[in-house]
């Protein structure tokens, strides 16, 4: 009785575990179970049941309901498969006027929309293209096909590779200083080199579409939610689900509205990029003192300039993160809009990924890390930079860097006017390196890839096999063996032992969502990959952290280390683990671990560096050593920010498995990239994310109460 | 229309949700207790005054009495729940949005306590900030607000950010700001009491010296009493929103109203507050000592010379008449006794 008052949480986890188990034995898997069935498949078999619900037809397997409950959600695909479809083509027909045609046409609004949409993206992106690589789709745009075609002169020409290089060192030496400048000069040489141009400054002017607009909009919702609360409340949801939800699964539906190809990624992109946007400056508002508002406005500043030159400004650095999270996300997603036709490098990364050529697939990588790298350092330069008001400057130092740009405009041409002489082959060498006919380093990787694999084959052999057989698939077996109302009582109970009853229904909600689509094995096995994933990570991650956090150099280094990994677009991280590991699971875990271990690490040194030095101090006057310190005061004061990070590994990991399909795994995410190619996929991939998003906000509620509980026990902010 | 240039008649602050409609209910009896049992916090509770030109009111009370509620009403940064509120014979609560940024842009400025610089720009720069709002020429901005940090001693900084600047530097910025518009009337908002205590020291001097020259309309807002008595022309003093007495230093010294007033002016060292014309007696035919002194000087600074003598000293004004009388046991009074209830 004594044990039971000192620890009475304690005794109730011991509790819900005591049920857990008793329920895992008392139910028996049925003789008939089968995984890869799933419950819902393509094939009809009249081993199934059916029942229609909301007029459609839905297929399953039943079992026991303890077992599995049946998928009383399979219509919901379908009927959002149908809305969309309804919206698209019949709901409120109007007249508009084709100025293709020249008459007026009947078309739904929502089609009519979407169209408008999709040609104003397409507009914008071809246009930076066509600067970029040239072409004659913006005059096209503006005249006809007729007029191109009669005035062969009617194109924009495009800019030399060594012009937009020397733009691109300009622009940076006038943002930073030389360092950045050097950089930008050297990426855009080596893309240039290496024959990536093209599909290089097609990603470019992507992502010079998609983060600008997604900057905008985002920054634009973020300030009116500030400002609402009703706007607040509206989004709130909608920003949470989206914060979970894996890139992937928006594409089947973005797919649906506007089509494929370059203007849909857009679209997709800026639907990704947007929700962190909008989050960041919300919280970057919040926290802005009041005292500096009220300064703002005895300064006598009217509302908008309250918010130009107050609000945003001071609120600078959690809008960066969000500038910063925004470019990540446009590269992640110039990489992954590929399945749906954008082009670029994305699309040469997944064709080589395809083919199993490492060595392509790493140029491209690579080429599309170091702009995302590029980019990145020269937002961050551009928020921070300074106006000087006392430089008496001559007409030269004003102009410096537009005198210096038209020179390179002149050099640039007289080069590539004089390269066409000179190249007599075909290819101007000084206009435009072609795709290929740079230099290439793919041969040299594929045999590092080859030689690896000779030599080392058996030891990767025996530690794949050893890792399938040993670990993965027993853990993969007692994921699935859980029968589906242990698991509801298990996180119901989880719930209610640490925030309540609001957080029992909560969390009990999102799993019963998951438990009654048609997807729940699939859904056990995303989450079996993603636990094992996050336990490896965080591991790796504490044990670095904290080894790191011991010495200041370290510590910058590895933060270091973090940014520049977390610059990388997800995608990449798949083609290092293909070379070594092939096509297997351990490939997208090993994937899924590198990935996630980058929120572990940072958020276990964060955490132990926000210990008050008071405390550290009197810790040490206390007489501890230093290990002593590190478990007594260190890490339980750190502990609730170490596991916001905990948080992040798991949205991270999520994130990864479901790119894994792309390897090959049998989760929710091979689901989705089925729904792509698939004609009436929309809706079924829609709640394959939803269901994705809400295995991850099942963890995120938990975490987060629990953060918030321990903090104001601990008496932290 | 008086000369007066700030005028609160019975200002009520009440927060919460309903406080409009139980002020009314209240019929002006408010009672902080009685509120806070249906959910409202009294902030400022029924505050009347004026203040003149050129006059420097200071508001002193604890933390949670109201003061910087108060000043914020009178700024209307929050909107008073009650009562009317007079900038220069304007009604302050009828002003629409765009007349209050006018009044703001050219009448008022206001330090604060935590500084609210804006951290991304400069010192230069943050000074220039109200004149750039207002729509002055970027460098006529620059040449004024170069002008101010002069005139606060920041030269030679002016490119700094605030994070690179001591808290005292800072507040020099900030009240440079404040002034960059040359407003009539200047908030101060706690202003030194995020500093050292000798740099506060420092910075009441230069305060007091920038006021000699600028005589600005002030209203000073702090928790220490003894920047009270340092700087003001008269205090207010105020608890759970009530000002509990509003006179001059040597006023409220010599008569606390009330109780709690009191508190705080036992420790006072009157010597040094007080002048003599505060505790002198009527001028008398008697026979007075040699010796004579100004009304205007404070006696710390010449008790000793006072207590030498036996009979009564004359004061004198300005042009050497005699004004009044101080015997010696007057300042011995005076200095030391009614401080305790039973001495």
């Amino acid at each position: 009785m004594e044990l039971l008052k000192k620890y009475p949480k304690l005794f109730q986890w011991l509790f819900l575990l005591v049920v857990f188990f008793a329920l895992c034995f008392a139910i028996d898997v049925p003789e008939t179970y089968k995984f890869i069935r799933g419950q819902a498949e393509f094939i009809k078999d009249p081993n199934q049941s059916t029942y229609i619900l909301f007029g459609k037809e839905v297929r399953y397997y039943a079992f026991d309901n303890f077992w599995r409950l049946p998928p009383l959600l399979g219509w919901l695909p379908i009927w959002i498969n149908d809305g969309l479809f309804f919206l698209l083509n019949e709901w409120m027909p109007m007249e508009f006027w084709d100025s293709a045609t020249q008459e007026y046409k009947t078309r739904p609004l929502v089609l009519q929309i979407s169209r408008n949409i999709t040609a104003f993206m397409t507009f914008l992106i071809e246009l930076i293209r066509e600067i970029l690589l040239g072409g004659v789709e913006t005059i096209v745009a503006f005249t006809s096909w007729n007029f191109v075609s009669a005035y062969p002169w009617a194109k924009l020409p495009g800019l030399p590779w060594t012009i937009v290089a020397a733009g691109a060192a300009i622009l940076a030496y006038k943002l930073s200083g030389k360092g950045l400048a050097i950089f930008a000069g050297l990426v855009m040489i080596y893309i240039s080199v290496f024959g990536q141009w093209k599909p290089s400054m097609q990603t470019l002017s992507f992502i010079l579409v998609a983060a600008p607009l997604s900057f905008i909009f985002g920054l634009s919702l973020g300030v009116m939610a500030y400002k609402s609360k009703r706007v607040e409340k509206a989004l709130y949801p909608i920003l949470l689900v989206m914060q979970t939800m894996p890139q992937y699964a928006v594409l089947v539906p973005a797919m649906v509205l506007f089509g494929i190809g370059d203007h849909a990624a857009v679209i997709i992109t800026m639907v990704v990029a947007i929700p962190p946007m909008i989050l960041l400056t919300l919280l970057g508002l919040r926290g802005v003192s009041p005292e500096v508002i009220e300064a703002g406005k005895m300064s006598g500043c009217s509302n908008w300039q309250l918010l130009t030159e107050v609000l945003i400004p001071t609120a600078r650095r959690d809008i960066l993160i969000g500038v910063n999270q925004v470019i990540m996300v446009c590269f992640s997603m110039a990489v992954i809009s590929a399945f749906i036709g954008a082009k670029g490098l994305g699309w040469n990364l997944l064709l080589a990924l395809n083919q199993l050529n490492i060595g392509l697939a790493l140029e491209a990588g690579l080429c599309i890390s170091l702009i995302a790298i590029l980019l990145d350092k020269m937002s961050l330069a551009w928020a921070n930079k300074q106006t000087d008001y006392f430089g008496n400057l001559t007409f030269y130092q004003r102009y410096k860097n537009t005198i210096f740009f038209g020179g390179a405009v002149v050099v640039g041409m007289i080069l590539a006017l004089a390269g066409s002489f000179f190249f007599k082959e075909g290819f101007n060498y000084l206009y435009e390196v072609p795709h290929n006919k740079g230099i290439s380093t793919a041969d040299f990787w594929n045999k590092g890839v080859d030689w690896i694999f000779d030599t080392f084959f058996v030891y990767i052999k025996a530690f794949n096999t050893w890792l399938i057989t040993e670990v993965l698939q027993p853990m993969r077996a007692l994921y699935l063996r859980m029968p589906a109302v242990a698991t509801l009582v298990l996180v119901v109970g989880a719930g209610y032992i640490i925030g309540g009853i609001r957080s029992a229904f909560t969390v009990g909600g999102l799993t019963l969502f998951i438990a009654l689509s048609p997807w729940w094995d699939r859904a056990l096995v995303t989450t079996y990959m993603a636990t094992f994933g996050v336990i490896v990570s965080c591991t790796i991650g504490f044990v670095v952290g904290t080894l790191c956090q011991q010495n200041t150099y370290t510590t910058k280094f590895m933060l270091g280390i973090c940014d520049i990994f977390q610059t990388f677009p997800s995608f990449v991280y798949l083609i290092p683990v293909m070379m070594l590991f092939g096509v297997t699971d351990t490939s997208v875990l090993i994937a899924v671990i590198v990935y996630a271990t980058i929120p572990a690490t940072r958020y276990t040194i964060e955490g132990l560096r926000s210990v008050p030095v008071a405390l550290h101090d009197a810790a040490t006057m206390s007489g501890v050593t230093k290990l002593q310190r590190l478990f007594k005061i260190e890490f339980p004061l750190a502990f609730p920010h170490m596991m916001l990070g905990l948080n992040q590994t798991i949205v991270f990991a999520l994130f990864m498995v479901i790119i894994g399909a792309f390897i090959g795994t049998e989760d929710l995410g091979q689901y989705i990239l089925k729904a792509l190619s698939d004609k009436a996929g929309g809706g079924k991939g829609l709640v394959l994310g939803i269901c994705v998003a809400f295995i991850g906000l099942i963890f995120d509620n938990l975490i987060r109460t629990w953060v918030e509980k321990r903090k104001k026990h601990l008496g932290i902010d | 229309m008086t000369d007066a240039v700030i005028k609160c008649e019975s200002v009520y602050k009440i927060f919460g949700v309903n406080a409009k409609k139980m002020l009314e209910e209240a019929n002006g009896n408010v009672d902080a207790k009685t509120f806070q049992e249906k959910g409202c916090i009294v902030g400022v509770n029924n505050a009347s005054f004026e203040v003149s030109k050129g006059e420097m009111l200071v508001v002193m009370g604890l933390s949670g009495s109201g003061k910087s509620t108060l000043l914020r009403c009178i700024s209307r940064l929050t909107d008073a729940t009650g009562g009317k509120i007079f900038i220069e014979g304007q009604d302050l609560l009828s002003l629409k949005e765009k007349e209050l940024i006018e009044l703001r842009r050219n009448k008022m400025g206001m330090v604060f306590q935590s500084f609210a610089l804006l951290p991304h720009k400069t010192v230069l720069e943050n000074i220039a900030f109200p004149l750039l709002v207002k729509g002055v020429e970027t460098e006529n901005s620059i040449n004024k607000a170069m002008d101010m940090v002069k005139l606060v001693g920041l030269d030679g900084r002016e490119n700094y950010f605030p994070r690179e600047l001591s808290g005292g530097q800072q507040q020099r910025v900030g009240i440079a700001r404040s002034l960059a518009v040359e407003p009539d009337i200047w908030f101060l908002d706690e202003p030194f009491s995020a500093l050292d205590p000798l740099i506060r020291k420092e910075m009441q001097d230069e305060f007091l010296r920038l006021q000699e020259k600028l005589k600005k309309t002030i209203m000073f807002i702090t928790h220490d009493f003894d920047e009270a008595l340092k700087l003001a022309d008269r205090i207010a003093i105020m608890k759970d929103g009530i000002i509990e007495q509003l006179d001059t230093p040597a006023k409220i010294v010599l008569n606390p109203a009330t109780e709690y007033v009191k508190k705080f002016t036992e420790e006072v060292p009157r010597e040094k507050v007080l002048i003599i014309e505060d505790v002198m007696d009527a001028p008398t035919s008697d026979n007075l000592s040699n010796l004579k002194v100004s009304k205007d000087e404070i006696i710390e600074n010449v008790a000793e010379k006072i207590l030498s003598q036996e009979k009564s000293v004359g004061v004198v004004d300005k042009n050497n008449k005699i004004v009044g009388t101080v015997h010696p046991s007057k300042i011995i009074h005076t200095v030391f006794g009614g401080r305790k209830e039973n001495s």
